[in-house]
């Protein structure tokens, strides 16, 4: 195909004032993050008694959250053959890709001694959380880049590589689920090794299947959310029918949760705390009303899913709420010292969620994410030639 | 096509079930046994008379420096960090006082070593719990993990290992005692196998209840350690927490016992939906 390279190429959507903030926003991020690299951990406001701060708390613990509309989407579609929603597979997985790149990122800040961050593949712990979330997150990583990587060779009319990757979608879809599960749910796995330092709203042996389900519901929410902002600053059309679709799931995950969670407080006899400790009562509360119950019930009903902004709000709260779960277990209800991030933490990590939008806006401006109609015919022809 | 894609699965599933299969084996050598032959400490704090003795031997054995302020004067370090493995501290109120040692606790089933994602940290069948720094990468778990706050970090190094009290495992290596209880004058810590400390500890309870708090501290909390304390005053009066008897190596090693059956499982139920939503196209196609 001549027109092949033509495809990668610069795209002139508008860049409006908002960009040129996150570009500058994201340069002094990646500096003060180089600059720690320079000087080490003692520009942060960590300390013994309070080893992690937000870089754990927000970018990991969160990050990677928001990251599950990548596997949960592609179940949607490629596994449970639900075809109408094709057309967001694409920039999810983007999403997903960039989330990864950035969740690695914080941790070369984040560690201590991220020179030897190798040290995983060959020193093992079987027995640690963090040893399986680190070779989930490398194998994850590696598939959302394949499946990221179709557009390319696309692009560049590649037709060999093209259909190798074509050949395995399904068992690559099915392997970056099975990673998802795992790595996703380990994460509350690793906050059971605290049971001395979590507030009992938080702790639970339960916490993995907590991780896992807020998960998928703030992924699907995160796609949701994302699709609005592109379909503003890229002009496109806001595929109203699509995120209806997608929010038509959420509101059975976080049913799920509720009904877990609720069962949970009352067998473990936790709900005392709600009449003894007013602080975290009233985290919590915000927490499971604004985070899950309320978004829960917008999304079941179909009025709001099919309003625009309806949607965009409720998912804005299931975002919150993960977000808010994820702080509030690891970071403000966790026993230790008083801590407030510092400067260079804030900024390294407004910074590298910039940086993310900034890798995004390239691959929208660069590779053909959304077709034109002259690129849809030759998809089309593509996908005959087969 | 759909030959082609099912056949990948069965091969991908093989591929990985060799992959991940063997290192379930590896549950029987990670985790060692009661270690009651192994070495162990016993504080008594009714016989310490808080001249920190230990203390001091314990910078001098690991070359830690001292705390200085800005005139060069030594001060007393206020609590365990990167440059302190040992402190003597004091608690008193109107009725009573009693001095406290602060150290690590050489679990028998340590937090910190299960957790860290690279085997930095190991029990050694001997009894200490000791750091190999040269694998760390820094993450910081084994502060997080660890019920009696012990590691501790160098906050203000450019490469920064973790600090905590290694047991003098070459001494004890070499046949010697740990240096803080070499250096004892009053025979409030003394060292000897777990059994030994024991025996001892439940002895003086025996034979003076009116003296003692009645309980061993180290004796059962998290599985049992192997530092272990007695005292005239309640234990959490000292800082040491209410800590309950399982292991948390215990609590975590079924989460991750499962991974295998989670990630296949997972992938089964995956293939066998895809397989269901998709019986009409491959009728189709057939």
């Amino acid at each position: 195909m001549a027109t092949g390279t033509n495809n990668i190429r610069l795209r002139k959507y508008p860049v409006g004032a908002g960009m040129i903030l996150i570009w500058i926003t994201g340069a002094i991020g990646l500096s003060i993050a180089v600059y720690r690299w320079i000087v080490g951990l003692r520009i942060t406001n960590m300390s013994d008694n309070r080893p992690w701060g937000i870089w754990i708390s927000f970018d990991m613990m969160s990050g990677i959250g928001l990251a599950a509309g990548a596997f949960s989407v592609a179940a949607i579609v490629y596994i449970f053959n639900i075809k109408k929603l094709y057309p967001i597979v694409r920039p999810t997985i983007l999403t997903g890709f960039i989330s990864y790149i950035l969740a690695a990122l914080t941790l070369l800040a984040d560690l201590g001694l991220p020179q030897n961050i190798w040290h995983l593949i060959i020193y093992w712990n079987i027995h640690s959380p963090l040893f399986e979330i680190g070779w989930c997150v490398m194998a994850y990583t590696t598939v959302l880049l394949l499946e990221f990587s179709p557009i390319v060779f696309e692009a560049l009319g590649w037709k060999a590589p093209l259909k190798l990757i074509r050949s395995i979608t399904i068992p690559l879809v099915i392997f970056g689920i099975a990673l998802s599960t795992l790595h996703q749910s380990t994460l509350g796995t690793m906050l059971t090794a605290l049971p001395y330092r979590i507030h009992p709203f938080w702790y639970s042996p339960l916490m993995p299947v907590y991780f896992f389900l807020t998960a998928i519901a703030a992924g699907l929410a995160m796609t949701v959310f994302e699709s609005y902002h592109s379909a503003r600053t890229y002009q496109q059309k806001f595929e109203i029918g699509i995120a209806s679709k997608i929010t038509s799931w959420i509101p059975y995950v976080l049913g799920l949760y509720i009904v877990i969670k609720v069962v949970d407080v009352i067998v473990s006899g936790t709900y005392i705390r709600l009449v003894q400790d007013p602080w975290p009562t009233f985290m919590f509360l915000i927490e499971i009303m604004g985070g899950a119950l309320i978004p829960a019930i917008m999304f079941s009903d179909k009025r709001i899913r099919s309003s625009l902004s309806g949607m965009v709000w409720a998912s804005f709260l299931v975002m919150g709420g993960l977000i808010l779960n994820r702080f509030n277990s690891t970071l403000v209800f966790m026993n230790g010292d008083f801590y407030f991030p510092s400067a260079a933490e804030i900024a390294v990590s407004i910074g590298l969620t910039c940086l993310g939008i900034i890798m995004f806006d390239a691959a929208i401006r660069f590779l053909p994410m959304y077709p034109n109609p002259r690129e849809k015919q030759e998809q089309k022809n593509l996908e005959n030639s087969k | 096509m759909d030959v082609n894609r099912r056949d990948f699965l069965k091969i991908a599933g093989a591929g990985l079930g060799t992959l991940v299969l063997p290192s379930l084996n590896v549950h029987a050598a990670a985790i060692p046994g009661t270690l009651e032959n192994a070495h162990a400490m016993l504080y008594d704090s009714t016989l310490c008379v808080g001249c920190r003795a230990c203390q001091v031997a314990c910078k001098n054995r690991s070359g830690l420096p001292y705390v200085m302020d800005e005139n060069q004067m030594y001060e007393m370090p206020t609590d365990l960090d990167g440059d302190t493995w040992t402190l003597i501290k004091l608690y008193q109120d109107t009725e009573t006082y009693s001095y406290v040692k602060k150290q690590c606790m050489h679990c028998l089933q340590p937090a910190c070593a299960s957790v860290c994602p690279v085997s930095a940290l190991e029990k050694t069948p001997e009894g200490p719990v000791v750091y190999h720094s040269y694998k760390c990468i820094g993450c910081r778990y084994c502060m997080t993990a660890c019920p009696f706050d012990i590691p501790k970090y160098e906050w203000e190094e450019k490469n920064p290992i973790i600090q905590k009290c290694d047991f003098c495992a070459d001494l004890q290596a070499a046949g010697q005692q740990p240096a803080c209880s070499a250096a004892c004058p009053t025979g409030a810590l003394i060292s000897g196998t777990r059994t030994e400390m024991l025996e001892i500890a439940h002895q003086r309870l025996a034979d003076h209840p009116d003296q003692y708090f009645n309980h061993v501290y180290g004796e059962h909390e998290v599985g049992g350690t192997s530092m272990l304390y007695l005292s005239n005053v309640s234990y959490e009066k000292l800082g040491y927490p209410t800590l309950k008897d399982q292991p948390i190596p215990e609590i975590t090693w079924p989460y991750m016992k499962a991974v295998p059956f989670v990630f296949f499982g997972m992938a089964g139920a995956m293939s066998a939906i895809y397989y269901w939503t998709h019986r009409n196209e491959e009728e189709k196609e057939g």
